[in-house]
């Protein structure tokens, strides 16, 4: 019997796959559904003894079967997009079904964690150490000095949590980990909490993600006894952005408001109800049974440039014609990832934008495509890598609007706690609104009245509003409790000093 | 049952847990497609928190509505990747196709940004929208 394997992923459903793998099984096939390649335009990707075709239909069942559709690409493993990756997060995608134990034992699944069980929790913290992880969420903290410090903090409970709470806009990595391949992301949490000496753990995903909610529920449920006494348990976001932010995120799953807290003290040392918590992303516990597996730290390491070591699984997003995820080694620039991987933009026309590392990346003009994958070099060029999402943009976009649109954003999500995020970001949507319509701020009853000797008299200029966005991305860069009003400036003033003539 | 006595229920099965503040909140929204001041207060009482602490929680998180709302919803994605990929010139076309009966609530991000526009109904995704498909997908809801 012919076995036709299709993806049930979100975006492979959201496409059609459900339909596609319908009609295959009315023709008579077995369908296997199994994880994504990651060949997002090519969804539904259908694959029969290892040669693709895509993007199907169920009108495409018989040219399939018959061997005369135009829509194969040939042998999934041998194109272009996947045999020049680097797939060690995802060396799964495409390849197993997420729920099955059988298929993942297969693939080398809990070698990572019977090898880390056999070892005494500071060796292990040691080699992840040594492997140069970094902190996949955004901030890239070595993940090896982070569990040092849950390792050796005093706690008679200990936690380790898994950030699921991906809300960036162009980022879905951590979304296809815990649906495609959810038994890597248990086995990276039962080795942490080894690491770590914790006996729970708590994965928070956001309500957006009702596909990887049940897929993770289920695995867990399957998982149960491999990863016993270590106890795992999915907890639900409930739509708000800023509870991706660590302590917030930590707040929200003791059941209060998703405000973010002051650091110190570190989660490390009191996060969960005031416990050592050792807090990683979905990517950075994913990485981890590959860097346990024998030998894996030292590949690791040996992978990426300078002081980012290992691979990123880079998402391509927006308006690109390739979009989908990329797993390499740090290190490749744009100019390879839109051009030559990407293939431009969808819509044909030219790339005007690049904005990496979600709404609060920085927005990036083609002339900078050089710069290599690297969390310094991207902080030195005031942009970041984040969580590794890549949204494109053709000459239509309009820099001033998404100027806007970021600081709109940072207004809806803002958590409330401090002034600068709550409040400036109302003031710079106004101000970015009277910049761009050229219209002069009027005064006001208040600043005209004769108490008021230090209020200006004349309405300010264009050259002071701007002077005065300027300042107040300054006050929020620097005065921002966490990163959402921290990293809103980076849009608003990189969209302002690449396409000035855009907020005209 | 009446619906104190479901709010009961879904209080009691989250009791036990380690915070269980959110997993109820969650549940009774679904049940009842809103967080009223009355289950405000029960919850409260239950877990003997303050009505305004849980007022405070309720009010904090974009999922939890005061008041229920009988139309079926539509969730647009409208963040960066979907504006990228043209969401915003579909808009209007959708608020028409809605008219009063249906909802078109805005989300920041479906996680399905490389084959955006994309929106979602209950549990099911939609991609690739194109004004057709959306307005289709707004009919049909």
């Amino acid at each position: 019997m012919i076995v036709a394997r299709i993806s049930d992923d979100a975006l492979a459903k959201a496409c059609g796959a459900d339909a596609v793998a319908a009609a295959f099984a009315a023709a008579g096939c077995s369908v296997e559904r199994v994880s994504s390649w990651g060949m997002h335009w090519l969804e539904p990707l259908v694959e029969i003894s290892g040669v693709g075709f895509g993007p199907a239909v169920p009108a495409d069942v018989a040219a399939i079967l018959s061997g005369s559709s135009d829509k194969c690409i040939g042998a999934i493993a041998d194109h272009p997009f996947i045999s020049s990756q680097q797939r060690l997060t995802f060396a799964r995608a495409g390849k197993t079904r997420p729920l099955s134990l059988e298929d993942y034992a297969a693939t080398g699944g809990w070698a990572g964690l019977n090898r880390a069980r056999s070892m005494t929790p500071a060796a292990l913290v040691e080699e992840v150490t040594r492997s140069g992880l970094r902190g996949r969420g955004g901030a890239g903290f070595p993940a090896g000095i982070k569990w040092q410090t849950v390792r050796n903090a005093v706690g008679t409970r200990k936690y380790v949590v898994c950030n699921a709470d991906e809300g960036d806009s162009g980022t879905f990595a951590d979304r296809m980990v815990m649906e495609g391949d959810p038994f890597q992301l248990v086995e990276g949490m039962a080795i942490a909490a080894h690491a770590v000496g914790a006996e729970r753990g708590y994965i928070y995903v956001r309500s957006e993600y009702p596909h990887a909610i049940a897929k993770l529920d289920a695995a867990i449920a399957l998982a149960a006894q491999i990863i016993s006494p270590f106890l795992v348990e999915v907890r639900v976001g409930a739509g708000a952005y800023v509870c991706g932010e660590e302590t917030s995120l930590l707040n929200s799953i003791e059941g209060k408001r998703g405000e973010v807290r002051a650091k110190p003290p570190l989660p490390a040392l009191e996060g969960l109800f005031g416990c050592p918590t050792a807090v990683n992303n979905v990517l950075t516990l994913a990485a981890i049974p590959h860097i346990l597996s024998e030998g894996g730290a030292s590949l690791y390491d040996s992978l990426g440039i300078d002081r980012s070591k290992g691979t990123m699984p880079i998402q391509l997003a927006g308006n690109i014609k390739h979009g989908g995820l990329y797993e390499t080694a740090f290190g490749i620039t744009l100019r390879e990832l839109i051009d030559d991987i990407g293939g431009g933009t969808a819509s044909g026309r030219p790339v005007k934008a690049v904005q990496v590392g979600g709404p609060l990346g920085a927005y990036i003009h083609p002339d900078q495509f050089g710069l290599p994958f690297d969390y310094e070099a991207y902080a030195a060029a005031d942009a970041l890598i984040g969580h590794g999402g890549i949204v494109v943009f053709d000459d239509t976009a309009d820099m001033g609007n998404m100027a806007r649109f970021a600081m709109q954003f940072c207004a809806a999500e803002s958590c409330g706690k401090c002034t600068p995020c709550r409040i400036g970001s109302i003031r710079g949507v106004e101000l970015i609104d009277r910049i761009r319509s050229a219209s002069p701020a009027a005064t006001d009853g208040v600043t005209a009245l004769p108490q008021m000797h230090n209020a200006p008299k004349q309405p300010r200029s264009r050259e002071a509003d701007l002077q005065l966005l300027e300042d107040l991305c300054e006050t929020m860069k620097f005065g921002s409790l966490c990163a959402l009003g921290g990293f809103t400036p980076y849009p608003v003033m990189s969209a302002l000093k690449h396409w000035p003539e855009d907020f005209a | 049952m009446s619906d104190t006595g479901r709010l009961d229920d879904i209080i009691a099965a989250h009791a036990g847990r380690d915070g269980p503040l959110l997993p109820i909140l969650i549940d009774v929204q679904h049940a009842f497609g809103c967080v009223d001041a009355g289950s405000e207060a029960r919850i409260a009482h239950a877990l003997n928190l303050s009505r305004a602490e849980v007022h405070g929680v309720v009010s904090f998180y974009h999922d939890f509505t005061a008041q229920s709302d009988p139309r079926p919803v539509v969730e647009l994605c409208r963040a960066e990747a979907c504006q990228s990929r043209g969401v915003e010139a579909l808009v209007e076309a959708a608020e028409a196709a809605a008219g009063s009966r249906v909802k078109i609530k805005t989300v920041y991000c479906l996680g399905l940004c490389s084959a955006g526009p994309a929106a979602r109904v209950g549990d099911n995704v939609h991609a690739r929208l194109d004004q057709a498909a959306l307005v289709d997908l707004v009919q049909s809801a």
